[in-house]
């Protein structure tokens, strides 16, 4: 293997450039997109979300990237959703719901057998899935079956597992900020070093008014919930 | 051969008694299976079947495509095969009794194909064999070529008649076998199988009948039902179903392997049986566009996931025109969601029951005081079914920055619950 085949390899990138060439789908949100490598959440790969707790808008930061995918022919499959995914507002938030397909399977080892096979399988444009296991073989087969299946595989994982290596190729971190805010923090991305947090806004979708909170002040991470286990 | 004295030549011979019932079972399995191949299929029990052919040269792409194809489906079933074909039924058998696997085109090569056969190939008693070899007719062409008058006030009337229908002098009709409008089959295992992943060699068998047989009818089924007996315990039936109508042998292969991985077998089977029934019509130059393809790859993902998980772990979702919350969505058929458009602000998350929340002096708490947002929506609905709700709904924050939507019951003791979270 010379130099230049190993340069071509989409798992390997030179350091001081984002690589143009990743295929990804637009966020939504312009400012997150611009340092995502390709200009969005990257195609046939995993994206790590790390955050910690449930209710700060993790779902919000990728609503609008799935309702775009929902017009796609493919499904855009949720395992193990800790919650009911909430038809109304999803409906809301521009997402064609004869796409989503939802898979409660009984036993974490069959949660990660869905993942596997939703990837895999080619059918599905993005799978969302909740894995409380720290498996880092697990993994790297999830991150194999995105890149067979072309699909988007977003993890929702606890923020504490920061700091453990994972196989996916996009990694990034949440913390809640005041109103509908989101600090997002890239720990991994392809082609790129790591970045400081950006502040983003992530409206609660739903032709209402906006949402105006009373004056606010405490930030930061919380305990989990008692569904993380 | 007496076993005793076969038992003296080879001392470790294996005896098995011979079962006819299965022999005939198995020779209408095959002769189901061969539908696929021609639709004039007849029994020659015990040993042979009929396949008229003409007609399917051109659609199996010549008699030499079509013999492959019939040869590789019977190797994968199992059976060891002697084929032959000939003009008329009784040469076909005859020249498929002898080694050499003919293929006689015309009625003018016939006479020549079968002249060096042995007598034995007619399947007449043995006796009048004997008398036959008795007078020198060793070969069927010796037969053949006797005066035909001299062969009827010997052999009677019948054998001249067997004999031009032989060489297609006289026409041979031949009953038709009739395929069931249902495909039942079993098959015993050779030993006591405890394994749930060792059945599958066996079922594949019988799926390969199955979707042979199928094909023969131009239909699909959407169910399967497997049936294992054990010795003493009642049969243990497993049903796989496909989402489209399917004869797709390695779909309903992947689905059963999946299916027997979680099974957990109680007793040992004994025999194995595959039924379906309800026969879908199922045309198969449709199944090869393109949409089609793409379709059918993700029903195939439904039907693995349900294979694995059970049919109720797989489903859609439906946003339904309804003011109370909690009836506003349901699951549905994946791909088939209704998606009735609400306009207020709603969670992401719904909890499945809503959670009654501790109050402070009166605020609500979930990990702390949750602060409230101004606005307030009021819902008031349902007083026709008798499950009605009063309620005010907020949107409200903890202090780790989590937003939730709770509300807040207008009578009685007016409670405070969550409901959903703004993810």
């Amino acid at each position: 293997m010379n130099l230049d085949t190993v340069l071509q390899r989409a798992d390997v990138w030179r350091g001081g450039r984002l690589s143009a060439t990743a295929d990804a789908v637009a966020s939504g949100f312009a400012e997150l997109d611009t340092v995502l490598p390709g200009g969005g959440w990257p195609r046939g790969a995993l994206t790590e979300i790390l955050m910690p707790q449930h209710g700060i808008g993790a779902l919000r930061l990728l609503v609008p990237a799935l309702a775009r995918l929902s017009r796609d022919e493919r499904w855009i499959c949720w395992v193990a959703p800790p919650y009911i995914p909430y038809a109304p507002a999803l409906v809301g938030a521009g997402i064609d719901l004869s796409r989503v397909l939802l898979v409660h399977p009984g036993a974490q080892q069959d949660g990660l057998w869905a993942v596997e096979q939703s990837l895999r399988s080619g059918t599905c444009s993005a799978v969302l899935a909740w894995p409380t296991l720290d498996d880092r073989t697990a993994l790297r087969r999830l991150q194999l079956a995105a890149e067979a299946g072309d699909a988007l595989g977003f993890l929702f994982r606890p923020g504490r597992l920061a700091q453990r290596p994972s196989p996916a190729a996009l990694r990034i971190q949440l913390q809640p900020e005041p109103g509908n805010g989101l600090s997002v923090a890239i720990l991994k991305r392809r082609g790129g070093w790591a970045c400081g947090p950006i502040h983003l806004e992530v409206p609660v979708y739903g032709y209402g008014s906006a949402v105006a909170l009373h004056s606010h002040t405490a930030t930061g991470a919380g305990s989990f919930h008692a569904q993380w286990q | 051969m007496p076993v005793a004295a076969a038992r003296a030549l080879a001392h470790d011979l294996n005896v098995c008694s011979r079962n006819l019932q299965a022999e005939a079972d198995a020779l209408h399995s095959l002769a189901a299976w061969a539908y696929q191949f021609s639709s004039q299929v007849s029994l020659y029990p015990p040993f042979a079947l009929l396949l008229e052919v003409r007609r399917s040269l051109t659609l199996f792409g010549g008699y030499t495509a079509l013999l492959g194809r019939i040869r590789a489906g019977l190797r994968e079933l199992g059976y060891q095969t002697r084929m032959a074909a000939a003009p008329t039924p009784l040469a076909a058998v005859g020249l498929a009794c002898c080694e050499s696997e003919q293929h006689v085109e015309t009625p003018a090569a016939l006479l020549g194909a079968l002249a060096p056969l042995p007598l034995s190939v007619l399947d007449w008693e043995q006796s009048l064999l004997d008398r036959l070899h008795g007078v020198g007719v060793q070969r069927l062409g010796d037969l053949l070529c006797l005066p035909r008058d001299g062969l009827a006030r010997r052999l009677g009337p019948d054998r001249v008649l067997y004999l031009d229908r032989l060489l297609g002098r006289q026409p041979d009709p031949q009953a038709l076998y009739q395929p069931p409008p249902r495909f039942e089959r079993s098959l015993q295992l050779p030993g006591e199988v405890a394994q749930a992943g060792a059945l599958l060699f066996a079922l594949q068998r019988l799926i390969l009948e199955l979707c042979g047989w199928l094909q023969g009818q131009g239909a699909g089924v959407q169910e399967l039902e497997v049936r294992l007996w054990h010795r003493e315990q009642a049969i243990t039936r497993l049903s796989i179903g496909v989402q489209r109508n399917s004869r797709d042998a390695e779909q309903f292969l992947i689905l059963l392997r999946e299916r027997l991985q979680r099974l957990e077998l109680q007793q040992p089977v004994i025999e194995v049986g595959l039924c379906a029934e309800r026969l879908l019509p199922l045309d198969g130059q449709s199944l090869e566009l393109f949409d089609a393809a793409r379709e059918a790859r993700q029903v195939d993902l439904l039907d693995r996931l349900r294979a694995r998980l059970g049919s109720e772990a797989v489903r859609g979702l439906s946003a339904i025109a309804e003011h109370r919350p909690e009836y506003a969505w349901r699951y549905s058929e994946p791909g088939q969601g209704e998606q009735a458009v609400n306009g207020q602000q709603r969670p992401l998350w719904l909890l499945p029951v809503p959670r009654q929340l501790r109050t402070d002096h009166g605020w609500p708490c979930l990990q702390g005081r949750l602060k409230l947002q101004h606005s307030r929506e009021r819902i008031e609905s349902g007083w026709w079914d008798g499950q009605d709700i009063a309620r005010d709904y907020f949107i409200a924050e903890s202090a780790s920055g989590s937003r939730y939507w709770i509300y807040r019951e207008l009578d009685g003791e007016r409670r405070w619950f969550l409901q959903g979270l703004f993810e």
